[in-house]
């Protein structure tokens, strides 16, 4: 079917109508948000069908791991630049909402400062350093929230992609990208808090963080950013500009020279990508309570890839199933047999490159694939 | 980069010496006596006055001490300096019954004795029957000096400085007399260069504004600390107006030898940057250059790069258990031992995964970065989490004093050299063996290499284990400079990558001239804004570096760039 001639709404359903796997995720999403609140809120605790509270903020985390794993896809298995920033623009997005909610403590911190953030008052600060105006407002922070990772990824990709910077030099230079961050934001000088980062967080928006209410909205907040991450990304893809993106992906010269602007598409796919990851970042540092420096660790955004590449790069909803499977089994593992975590995820690591290049869901897919060709032939 | 510092090589010396001085037994003597024999001007005919000068020490007034030191360091004796320096200790006893005087060391409740005069043991004995020879500060103060005045003959050319240094921190016209005679005997270049300023700071005290001239003239180019202070002093004006020199001409002329004295110290200065920028340089070069073959001339993302020095790092740890007794030698071990260890390891890792994963560096990138997860917790799991003790050995530690501005430890002087000889022995392999020319045929031209029949697999196995054994030695090196750890591997993987692709891909003259250029901006960046940040500095530069020049300082040409 010519999707381009529809309009963009009819062309996202007419997208999903393909997608098998896109409206089971869409599906168990919308259960997810329904289910959960009920059973936190009304079920009595007493009763087994009860969901704790950690479960709730656990399944938040992964829900915000998802969308950095929607924002990786999007840009690595689509556009084929494996950025390994995404980490970075995360943590970036964490810091900046941390800021907001850090000035929200005010007067309640241990020093009782009005203004200066505890650790300020710790470091002898005399006044609030001048990027930190503005972060009472919380209009302000989300602005910054997709602002500053935006803005450090059309910086960078500007530089990178117009001197055609490609492969695994963008993967090195991105790396490099984010150690260099994260020695900066280790620093006491530089004005987040060294390497304790924030915590401590009271509320947010007056609403107390600890609150169930307030945690019920801040996990329905993530159900709605992930669903409406993966139609955005959906649609992406399903458009002209997707199939541009595609195209620059199997040959980059060839979409050269058959004259797009093969720079604009990834820088737009970058930062667009980035922004993602900040806001998937906003949502995580309120669930879980901390941002640090150790956010910003090069291996977190290798981590995030392999994320991508165990659920199926190149599918969206692969990188959600990977996001989701390797999270289980990390907290799963660091919980039962915290010394075999890293031999199982370096050995997922080294197996699936080389026995599942198009990760689990590819591997599915053949599968069922093979099952009905089997039933044809028979 | 952490560098362990290391004990000032003066140090041992002297600890040594002192230890002499507090337990002087038969053995200390014999040791501390042959530096004393070549008195300038020792008359052996004098020596039988020295009973008698003994004799009267335990009665003597604390003026009459001070006599009696004067005329036992003008004996020249040998023997009088363990005693005078016995009695600095508070080691000189007299004997309560006939006045004898003793050397003594505590051992046990008693006294051992020695006799002074033969240096021979004369036994032990209860406290109650012996009587310290006491000193006061004036004693303490002519006693360190006469014992420089003894030290100024010994054959060892850093005694006599120690000796003229101890001697100019109290000057006076006895020292100074001292010094002068030295002076017209003294061969070595150093001790004439600390005698010329001692003695010209010893002029500078005098009322002769024409001494005190040509003495600022003389000291104009010391590099002595005491020195600039003093001609600092003199040139400054007090808050009452009045300058620290009286005469106009002779204070225009120590704030000329002020000025001359900086110029010095800021090129010395300038030199020891620079050798901490190559030493750091060379840890980055170490670091990569076995990079710069796996990922330079092959091409594979290997991010277990880091761990394959890791393992290095372990080996020496592990040959140093196996050999306990000989740490100097182990390290001459550990080098071919960590070849083969992280080479063994390079070509299974070829062989098992990056075989499968030619021609797709991303996953490549990312199964490597798996296997380093797995190596780094099998070290945890075997070694334990903590840091592991690797000894260095004593002719690593110390330091080499070039002049009282520049002083370079042994262990960075190693590191360069160290990195250089690697550098140039890899170059040679690459350049003139069989493997080296098949090598860069693989790299250049596969099929054509094939064609010609070399076993391409059995190169790339090989070139990968070279690279993986490269890192192993330089594991060996870091050993010696920073923690060994399951996390050592993993701090130098961004930065090794950084060095090979500035360098320019392929080309190891790039990686050993990036790396040292690195470390040198590295250092130059220091004292303005600390370490960290001038690593982030050096980190954003080479970001921006490879937008503007994607294929490093010394690109490939030709057709091999294409690949």
């Amino acid at each position: 079917m010519d999707t381009n001639t529809l309009g963009p709404r009819n062309r996202l359903i007419a997208a999903l109508r393909a997608d098998r796997g896109g409206q089971w995720f869409l599906g168990v999403l919308l259960v997810t948000g329904v289910l959960a609140p009920l059973l936190n809120l009304a079920v009595p605790p007493t009763s087994a069908l009860h969901l704790s509270s950690y479960t709730v903020t656990l399944i938040g985390k992964y829900m915000t791991y998802a969308m950095l794993a929607i924002a990786v896809d999007l840009i690595w298995g689509y556009c084929g630049i494996l950025s390994l920033g995404h980490g970075a623009f995360f943590a970036l997005g964490g810091y900046a909402i941390g800021m907001y909610l850090m000035r929200e403590i005010g007067t309640r911190g241990v020093y009782g400062d009005p203004v200066l953030p505890d650790f300020m008052v710790f470091l002898n600060w005399k006044q609030l350093p001048w990027f930190w105006y503005g972060f009472n407002h919380f209009a302000f922070a989300a602005l910054m929230i997709m602002l500053v990772p935006g803005l450090l990824a059309l910086v960078f990709g500007f530089l990178a992609f117009r001197s055609r910077v490609s492969g695994v030099y963008l993967s090195i230079i991105t790396q490099a990208l984010t150690y260099a961050l994260m020695l900066a934001f280790f620093r006491n000088d530089m004005g987040f808090g060294g390497n304790n980062g924030f915590t401590d967080f009271k509320d947010i928006m007056g609403f107390s963080l600890q609150a169930p209410g307030t945690r019920m909205a801040l996990f329905l907040v993530t159900v709605l950013a992930l669903g409406g991450s993966y139609l955005l990304c959906r649609y992406i893809v399903a458009s002209r500009a997707g199939r541009v993106i595609a195209a620059i992906r199997d040959s980059e010269s060839r979409a050269r020279f058959l004259g797009y602007r093969v720079e604009s598409y990834k820088l737009w796919v970058f930062v667009f990508s980035a922004v993602l990851a900040g806001i998937a970042g906003a949502l995580y540092v309120p669930q879980i309570g901390i941002i640090n420096p150790s956010e910003f660790s090069p291996a977190n955004s290798i981590e995030i890839v392999i994320w991508v590449a165990i659920g199926g790069r190149g599918t969206l909803y692969g990188a959600v199933v990977g996001a989701l499977l390797v999270n289980y089994a990390k907290t799963y593992f660091t919980a039962a047999l915290p010394s075999m975590w890293l031999y199982a995820l370096g050995a997922l690591f080294v197996l699936v490159p080389l026995f599942l290049p198009q990760g689990v869901v590819g591997a599915v897919s053949q599968l069922r694939s093979r099952m009905i060709g089997a039933r044809a032939t028979s | 980069m952490l560098m362990r510092l290391p004990t000032p090589r003066l140090l041992v010396p002297t600890l040594l010496w002192l230890l002499a001085c507090l337990a002087p037994t038969p053995a200390a003597l014999a040791a501390v006596a042959p530096s004393a024999t070549t008195s300038a001007a020792a008359p052996p005919a004098a020596a039988p006055q020295l009973p008698q000068l003994l004799q009267q020490l335990p009665e003597a007034s604390y003026p009459e001490k001070q006599a009696l030191i004067k005329q036992l360091t003008d004996t020249h004796d040998p023997r009088v300096r363990v005693v005078l320096s016995a009695l600095l200790e508070g080691n000189l006893y007299a004997r309560s019954s006939d006045q004898q005087v003793f050397i003594t060391r505590a051992d046990g409740d008693n006294l051992a004795l020695t006799d002074p005069l033969t240096g021979s043991s004369a036994g032990t004995a209860s406290s109650d029957g012996l009587a310290r020879i006491g000193v006061n500060n004036q004693l303490r103060k002519a006693l360190h000096v006469a014992l420089a005045q003894f030290d100024l003959s010994s054959a060892d050319a850093g005694v006599r400085r120690e000796a003229v240094r101890e001697m100019l921190r109290a000057v006076d016209a006895q020292t100074v007399v001292a010094l002068r005679a030295r002076m017209s005997v003294e061969r070595d270049k150093g001790v004439r260069a600390d005698i010329r300023d001692g003695l010209a700071l010893a002029d500078l005290d005098s009322d002769d504004a024409d001494t005190r001239l040509a003495a600022v003239k003389t000291l104009a180019g010391s590099l002595n600390l005491d020195v600039y202070n003093r001609l600092s002093s003199m040139a400054e004006q007090a808050s009452d107006g009045s300058y620290g020199e009286s005469d106009p001409r002779v204070r225009a002329a120590a704030q000329t030898s002020i000025r001359a004295i900086n110029r010095w110290r800021i090129f010395y200065s300038g030199i020891q940057t620079l050798l901490f920028g190559l030493s750091q340089g060379s840890v980055l070069v170490l670091a990569a250059i076995g990079l710069a073959i796996t990922f330079g001339v092959m091409g594979v993302i290997n991010m277990a790069h880091g761990e394959l020095i890791m393992l290095g790092a372990y080996t020496t740890y592990v040959v140093q258990l196996l050999m306990p007794q000989h740490i100097g030698a182990s390290i001459l071990v550990a080098i071919p031992a960590a070849f083969l260890v992280s080479g063994l390891a390079g070509i299974a890792i070829e062989r098992s995964i990056v075989r499968h994963l030619y021609g797709r560096p991303l996953e490549t990138l990312l199964a490597t970065f798996g296997l380093s997860l797995v190596l780094q917790q099998a070290v945890r799991d075997i070694f334990s989490a903590n840091n592991r003790p690797v000894q260095s050995p004593d002719w690593i530690s110390g330091e080499l004093q070039i002049n009282q501005a520049l002083s370079i430890t042994y262990n960075r002087l190693y590191i360069i050299v160290f990195t250089f000889v690697l550098f140039l022995v890899l170059l040679q392999v690459l350049k003139r063996t069989r493997l080296g020319l098949e090598v860069r045929a693989v790299a250049q031209n596969r099929a054509m290499a094939k064609a010609m029949g070399i076993r391409t697999e059995w190169v790339d196995a090989l070139t990968f284990g070279l690279g993986s054994g490269i890192a192993g030695i330089a594991g060996v090196a870091l050993s010696q400079l920073t923690n060994v750890g399951p996390n050592l591997g993993q701090s130098y993987i961004v930065d090794s990558f950084m060095v090979v692709v500035f360098g320019g891909v392929g080309n190891l003259w790039g990686t050993e001239l990036g790396g040292n250029a690195l470390g040198i901006v590295n250092k130059l960046l220091e004292p303005y804004s600390g370490a960290v940040l001038a690593k982030i500095f050096v980190l954003v530069f080479l970001i921006l570096f490879i937008q503007r020049r994607p294929r490093g300082l010394f690109p490939q040409k030709g057709r091999a760039a294409d690949g």
